[in-house]
């Protein structure tokens, strides 16, 4: 969101004002906000996924790991922080030690108390997974032109679908 | 414009009818389920053909959901620009499956669903959105729907589930219930009587937060507040919409105790303020989207404190949606300018009134 008064930063700073007996939203870079005398606590911000990008930002400074990736979807700590999206349910894994922290300071909590989960059929997950395995390695050997490997994962994919 | 909305049930807009408890002041309650797939990477991550395939096996499945039995079906990214802002106008997709920020498009294979008051969307920021809507203030029913829709439409696909962290979403944020339970509420008379910058204050410390009258990043316009759920791990779904519930029961209190304050104690300046907002409505011939939603906020409120008679809060909620510039282009079968949407918008007002609103003189 680009601030309203310069038009050209981004806006940190998001205020709710009566104006007029009216709500207005303003917001605002953190220069301007500072020129109109707006006290702000930029180093912690309030809102949660703000609270939690600036903690994820901590854990990589601390942790050498920054460029760890997901096995599976191959997202790194470093794409995570820069857009504050997992690339896939294996990503909670790999990054667990860091997302159990961040969890917690966004929610107050890591575990789940809401419904449960059980699938009908167990094996669907076992089967979609093995499904995204198999599709990943046969791009990969139309890529290198490996027909015969290529042909064989199709009839593999087609006999699970 | 090819997108046909008399194919979706009550043109998607069931919870319009203000037949729910409060609906003066609460417009609608909706819950919203984040679900993903297991075995795809999350839409963000995901491919163009992972994407398109998410949504083969979604749509497979879906047929056999009774939740969304004869659901309309829409391709998002099908459609034209317009029709997206007109999807959305309806609070049937969000910003970001219509694709409206600046810079942005909408994502690929994106698609919803609709079946009266519950829909889903595909390829969004998580694979799976699940939406109920209910008309007034009814959160608890909107959950029953949530609930039975997520548990059919989970034993047809499956679901990205962690047995500590619960349901897997692409924004932590989400993660646990991914369940966003909201309601969309009018509090004019707390913001004239400056009461309001306390009530949203409050809010936070209830772990609740609030949006504008089109959810994240939107404006807060016309006095209209979306109030929700800001955490959703750690505690389960009947215990967040029951916070909710409790709160905004609270907050509706307070909204009427302040309309009573208003008329006791500033009755003709209030009674002057709203009669010009409904002359306004009533006569202008050039009607700038705000200004509509700001003088359609005052005469909503003087339908509240019974000023206005014969218009009823469907009117009302129809008004809302009805006059805006998608909603304007679509009736009008063509594209409108700003400038002509600003005429048609102040046109369909006039006559709206006209027809149902009988001051009582």
């Amino acid at each position: 969101m680009i601030c309203d008064q310069c038009r050209e930063r981004d806006a940190v700073v998001h205020l709710t004002q009566m104006v007029e007996n009216a709500v207005k939203q303003v917001h605002l870079c953190e220069q301007c906000s500072a020129e109109r005398g707006i006290e702000t606590t930029v180093a912690e911000p309030k809102h949660p996924l703000g609270d939690f990008l600036q903690a994820v930002q901590q854990q990589a400074a601390q942790m050498p790991g920054d460029a760890a990736r997901c096995a599976y979807c191959g997202t790194s700590l470093r794409d995570f922080r820069a857009s504050g999206r997992l690339g896939c349910a294996h990503c909670y894994g790999a990054f667990e030690q860091s997302l159990r922290e961040l969890l917690r300071r966004v929610h107050g909590s890591t575990k789940h108390e809401g419904w449960r989960y059980e699938t009908r059929d167990p094996e669907l997950v076992t089967r979609a997974e093995t499904l995204r395995d198999l599709r990943d390695r046969l791009q990969r050997a139309v890529s290198d032109e490996a027909f015969e490997t290529a042909a064989s994962l199709r009839d593999q994919i087609r006999g699970l679908e | 414009m090819s997108l046909d909305l008399s194919l979706v049930p009550d043109g998607g807009l069931h919870w319009l009818g203000a037949s729910g408890e409060h609906a003066g002041i609460v417009l609608s309650s909706r819950i919203r389920l984040a679900r993903n797939l297991a075995g795809y990477a999350f839409p963000p991550r995901a491919r163009e053909g992972e994407r398109l395939r998410v949504l083969h096996q979604v749509r497979e499945a879906v047929g056999r959901v009774p939740s969304l039995r004869d659901a309309a079906f829409v391709r998002v990214d099908e459609c034209s620009p317009q029709e997206r802002l007109l999807l959305h106008e309806r609070h049937l997709v969000s910003r970001e499956l219509a694709g409206l920020d600046q810079g942005t498009t909408a994502p690929g294979a994106g698609a919803v669903f609709v079946a009266g008051d519950s829909g889903l969307m595909v390829n969004e920021e998580d694979h799976l959105r699940l939406q109920v809507f209910r008309s007034g203030f009814d959160v608890a029913g909107a959950l029953r729907d949530a609930e039975r829709m997520d548990r059919e439409l989970g034993t047809e696909v499956p679901y990205a589930w962690h047995q500590e962290f619960g349901f897997l979403t692409a924004c932590p944020t989400n993660t646990g219930t991914g369940m966003r339970a909201s309601v969309l509420i009018h509090l004019p008379a707390l913001v004239l009587t400056q009461e309001i910058g306390k009530v949203l204050q409050g809010l936070q410390h209830m772990g609740l937060t609030y949006r504008g009258l089109y959810g994240e990043g939107s404006d807060v316009l016309g006095n209209f507040f979306q109030i929700s759920n800001q955490t959703t791990l750690g505690r389960g779904e009947d215990e967040l919409a029951d916070q909710l519930i409790r709160v905004v029961r609270r907050v509706i209190e307070r909204e009427e105790e302040a309309r009573r304050v208003l008329v006791r104690d500033a009755g003709y300046i209030i009674e002057d303020k709203l009669w010009r907002a409904y002359g306004t409505l009533r006569h202008a011939r050039n009607l700038p989207a705000d200004e509509a939603m700001n003088l359609l906020s005052g005469v909503r409120l003087a339908a509240g404190l019974h000023l206005l008679s014969g218009l009823s809060v469907y009117t009302l909620n129809k008004l809302l949606i009805f006059s805006q510039s998608a909603h304007l282009s679509h009736a009008a079968g063509r594209v409108l300018t700003e400038g002509e949407a600003n005429l048609a918008r102040a046109k369909y007002v006039r006559t709206v009134l006209a027809t149902e609103a009988k001051p009582p003189g």
